[in-house]
């Protein structure tokens, strides 16, 4: 069974999304990393790049598959997680604790138009 | 959709938990809990693959020799019984229907191990090309299961958990036994770059075999994920990707399995013609300097103009580089020379590089 984390808001393709003020924090669900399995590589987008809601930003590399990473916001990178340059396999480790990208959010309102953990729980299950 | 065929393991595989996926038009576990584990598991002790989805045909009567040298690229004129080989089917001109093994059962009976996904195109192509010769061909597929059990400590888990001695045989040779009231084979062969074996009987036997693998705690059951990653970093092509109907053994650097000294053979002229003329495109090895992973069909490109693809990569988990084997331009296909894969939106710069990334580690 995946996890999933109260207080976040969650996307169709996986990503989840925590707010602080401002900013939100992205990275991929359990669910995700479990049906990738083991992620060789993250393919991250850079500083100061223009990130639009559903569209990609990267991807995420398994052994056996890329798989694309879409935003579930828009807004600016402010900072990447360099610490999957060299461990990708955090993503795997702790899906939750290893965010991706951090990006200064230019739509706050976009986030409700998310799903929550309740929602997201229910098609997080297959 | 098509319905997909199961292999008389498929129930094992859902109740360990795997992780299945359609495979030439079967369902079959990709990975049980890793692919990473279950690849190391082969380098280093003793993993096991359900194989069953490969098509066995056999070859028999007077004319089986000259049938099977007749529609089979390397030669296997005056064999002795026990000796298997490896080899390739052509087309007439020069591309593969298959590539496939051949065991020499008898002076007129020949096994033909062959893939999953071309078991009923092979089986018809070998009926369409009988004509003239006296052989029975009967495709086996449904009654034999098949399972590889590979890496250093596959003889040893065998002899000790299966017991039966296999340690006797020699690198691509096998045996025929008595097993349980059944005739099994037991070949010194894979598709991993290990030392190991393919044991071949009804599927009752390969039941056994696998559970009684499988409970020495030992063995480690092993997707068709590793298969494909193991398979890869030692070089060995995987019909679909580097070796197609169109592309030949000689582009994919096969070609010392085609013996044209050989009498008639189909597609023979085809592939002396490409040797004499010399080959415009070849199967080469990449090494990217970055860890972004060259996957199959990304483009190969050389000052921004394209000059092949790509037909197998990872990040090889042996090595932790990421790799590619490719179909290139053979102006670019010199050790060396620098090419870039496009990524996604990006190139990465990479060189070209032999097509083993990892050494064999057979016991010859």
């Amino acid at each position: 069974m995946s996890k999933v984390i109260e207080g976040l808001y969650y996307s169709e393709s996986h990503e989840w999304v925590k707010v602080e003020g401002e900013f939100a924090y992205i990275g991929i669900t359990d669910f995700a990393q479990h049906q990738l399995g083991n992620i060789v590589y993250v393919d991250m987008p850079e500083v100061d790049d223009e990130v639009s809601k559903d569209e990609d930003f990267g991807a995420v590399e398994s052994v056996k598959a890329a798989s694309d990473l879409l935003s579930p916001v828009s807004g600016t990178v402010v900072e990447v997680n360099e610490k999957l340059s060299d461990e990708p396999e955090l993503i795997n480790q702790d899906p939750y604790a290893n965010w991706i990208m951090k990006v200064k959010l230019s739509d706050a309102g976009e986030v409700e138009g998310l799903m929550d953990s309740k929602a997201y729980e229910a098609i997080a299950t297959e | 959709m098509e319905t997909l065929k199961t292999t008389c393991l498929h129930d094992k595989h859902v109740a360990l938990g795997a992780k299945m996926v359609g495979f030439g038009g079967f369902d079959m576990p990709i990975e049980y809990t890793s692919i990473v584990g279950e690849h190391n598991a082969v380098r280093k002790a003793t993993g096991i693959f359900d194989v069953s989805h490969m098509g066995e045909i056999l070859v028999t009567g007077e004319d089986s020799e000259k049938y099977v040298n007749y529609i089979f690229s390397n030669d296997i004129t005056g064999a002795p019984v026990g000796k298997i080989y490896y080899g390739i089917m052509l087309y007439p001109t020069g591309g593969a229907v298959d590539d496939l093994l051949v065991y020499k059962k008898g002076e007129k009976e020949f096994f033909l191990v062959v893939n999953a996904s071309n078991i009923e195109k092979d089986y018809e192509w070998m009926l369409e090309n009988c004509k003239g010769f006296n052989v029975t061909i009967e495709n086996q597929s449904g009654y034999y299961g098949e399972v590889a059990v590979q890496g250093p400590k596959a003889f040893e888990d065998i002899e000790k958990y299966v017991g039966i001695e296999v340690d006797d045989l020699e690198f691509y040779t096998f045996k025929e036994l008595d097993y349980d009231g059944e005739k099994i084979i037991v070949s010194r062969t894979g598709y991993t770059g290990e030392d190991g074996f393919e044991l071949y009987g009804s599927h009752k036997f390969i039941n056994k075999v696998w559970d009684l693998l499988i409970e020495s705690k030992e063995v480690t059951p092993c997707g068709l994920g590793c298969r494909d990653t193991l398979r890869f970093e030692v070089g060995l092509p995987l019909y679909g990707h580097e070796l197609t109907d169109t592309i030949t053994p000689l582009e994919a650097g096969l070609g010392s399995f085609v013996k044209l000294d050989k009498k008639d053979f189909i597609g023979k002229d085809a592939i002396a013609k490409q040797k004499a003329e010399g080959l415009k495109r070849k199967v080469i090895g990449i090494e990217l300097k970055d860890k972004a992973i060259p996957r199959a069909d990304y483009d190969v490109e050389v000052n921004g103009k394209k000059i092949g693809y790509v037909t197998t990569g990872y990040n090889s988990i042996s090595t932790g580089k990421s790799v590619c084997m490719a179909l290139v331009d053979v102006d670019y296909s010199k050790l060396g020379t620098e090419v870039e894969v496009r990524i996604r939106k990006k190139t990465f710069p990479g060189e070209v590089t032999k097509k083993r990334f990892y050494e064999k580690n057979y016991k010859k």
